[in-house]
């Protein structure tokens, strides 16, 4: 982390530019995994819109993927979890439509 | 051109809300306020506002509203009085540290146990420490201009604090007054549009607010809220003078009343304020020599200027409506603040009056300066005035 500001340089209230949290990695908080089976996913972005902690990267992709029933999901994919943020709140496992994240311990 | 119209001191603070035009007001039903939101609800059934009034479930809930959607941009606006001051204290300390410049009118009223619903000021001198820039309003007029003062205040860009506007529950809520109200569109005109530089619903500069500040950074964030309230009384004065220019009244940091050369003067907030100029007018016909001290803004707390003024009496009486258990009261604990630097102190006497609404007469004003004028004072006691022993 830089170097501390003083009271004048900070944003009025405290408030903070966007994407601060990048800097703020929260992994190692985790005692709980999430284990996404992507051959379940349908892309729906309901993890992605859930996470507390923007640990679910998404990219957009021409030639797609392949997720539920063999089904190619073209555009907007989800990736595999980002483990330097994910604190394993296990809120994209309860929010997931087609139940393909599932919480195991870590070890 | 300003018109006269009979209002009470609700209707008054409604009618500056109506000029207003707040893009929110969020409604919650307390005695004595209630009647500025029906006042306003009228407004909008009517038509005649475009405001978005939000009906709610609580007054915790009707600030936290008020302060999302202040984060968001808007004007937004809501009232309350004492257990619903009380109700919502958790959001009114969140309020200036998210520096949202809210203005919410509270219609004073004592705090529970045991219940009452009359005037006595225990419930916003409870929110001293929290942030808000306070002023009190002695009639209906005030309270009507104050809250034109309080919303260029609140939206200053030295300031961006929330402001509360206080008046005497039923004493100024439910009286009816002479009111001069100014044109819609001098109001207009003087509040102009808000302005924010940065607000939640633009996307195109989106930012956090209200993030969490641990010991790393949660002093520095206070040290610049501090900042902001201090600069809140040189901004209540410049726009004082703005204001003064369409109502022809001045807005001093606190009103003498007939001290030029006074021997004794009392101190008093809002209504009681009317009646002692009363008593004033009748002593001095009889010849003393006495005079009232009448603060208006008391956060941030004018304490240089009411040293300077203070210092010219012999002794002075500050009259509270509320006790501060085991310490000295609210007002009186200010007015001895300001006077420790002072070389010339006058003699002080604290005074407790009017709890729960028990009425203060000017024949009880009158036996506080023929007190004060005795010399039989004790700065480090409390008096009643109207208590039975
Ligand atoms: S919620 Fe489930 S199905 Fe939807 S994108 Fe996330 S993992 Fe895939
Ligand atoms: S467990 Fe929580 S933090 Fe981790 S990816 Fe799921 S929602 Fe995000």
């Amino acid at each position: 982390m830089a170097e501390k500001k003083g009271w004048k340089e900070l944003m009025r209230g405290g408030d903070l530019p966007p994407a601060t949290a990048l800097e703020n990695k929260t992994g190692s908080w985790r005692s709980l995994r999430p284990v996404w089976d992507p051959s379940n996913c349908i892309h729906c972005m309901i993890c992605v819109s859930y996470c507390p902690d923007m640990a679910i990267p998404i990219t957009k992709s021409e030639e797609g993927v392949i997720g539920k029933n063999g089904r190619v999901y073209k555009g907007t994919i989800r990736l595999e979890t980002n483990f330097d943020y994910c604190k394993g709140c296990g809120i994209c496992a309860v929010e997931c439509p087609t139940k393909c994240i599932t919480m195991v311990r870590e070890e | 051109m300003a018109k006269l119209k009979p209002l009470t001191g609700a209707q008054a603070t409604a009618e500056a809300m109506r000029q207003i035009n707040p893009d929110v007001v969020v409604a919650y039903p307390i005695t004595p306020q209630t009647p500025i939101v029906e006042f306003f609800a009228q407004f909008v059934a009517d038509g005649v506002v475009d405001t978005e009034m939000v009906p709610i479930e609580s007054e915790h809930s009707a600030l936290s509203a008020v302060v999302g959607a202040s984060a968001a941009g808007a004007r937004a606006m809501c009232a309350t009085s004492s257990q619903g001051l009380a109700l919502m204290w958790e959001i009114v300390a969140a309020a200036p540290g998210l520096r949202l410049p809210i203005v919410m009118p509270v219609v004073n009223r004592a705090l529970s146990a045991p219940i009452n619903i009359h005037c006595d000021h225990s419930d916003t001198m409870g929110t001293l420490t929290l942030g808000w820039v306070q002023i009190y309003s002695e009639n209906a007029q005030e309270a009507y201009e104050n809250m034109l003062l309080a919303l260029r205040i609140a939206e200053h860009p030295n300031v961006l604090l929330p402001v509360m506007v206080m008046q005497d529950g039923f004493i100024t809520s439910h009286g009816v007054e002479v009111v001069k109200v100014l044109e819609d569109e001098e109001v207009k005109k003087f509040i102009s549009e808000r302005k924010p530089d940065r607000y939640l619903l633009n996307v195109k500069n989106p930012y956090t607010v209200g993030p969490l500040a641990l010991p790393d950074y949660y002093f520095e964030v206070k040290r610049q809220q501090e900042v902001a309230i201090y600069n809140a009384k040189d901004v209540y004065l410049e726009v004082g003078e703005e204001l003064s220019k369409l109502t022809g009244n001045k807005y001093p940091l606190f009103e003498e009343y007939r001290t030029e050369d006074a021997e004794a003067v009392i101190v008093a907030l809002s209504s009681t304020a009317g009646t002692a100029k009363d008593a004033v007018d009748e002593m001095r016909e009889q010849g003393y020599k006495v005079g009232l001290i009448k603060p208006k803004l008391f956060r941030p707390f004018p304490y240089k200027e009411m040293r300077e003024t203070l210092e010219r009496f012999k002794v002075v009486g500050v009259l509270d409506r509320s006790i501060a258990f085991g310490a000295y009261a609210p007002v009186y604990s200010e007015i001895r603040n300001a006077l420790y630097e002072s070389d010339k102190k006058p003699k002080l006497q604290s005074y407790i009056y009017g709890l729960g609404g028990r009425d203060i007469f000017k024949t009880d004003i009158k036996k506080v300066f023929e007190e004060l004028l005795s010399g039989n004072v004790d700065s480090q006691t409390q008096r009643y005035i109207g208590l039975r022993e």
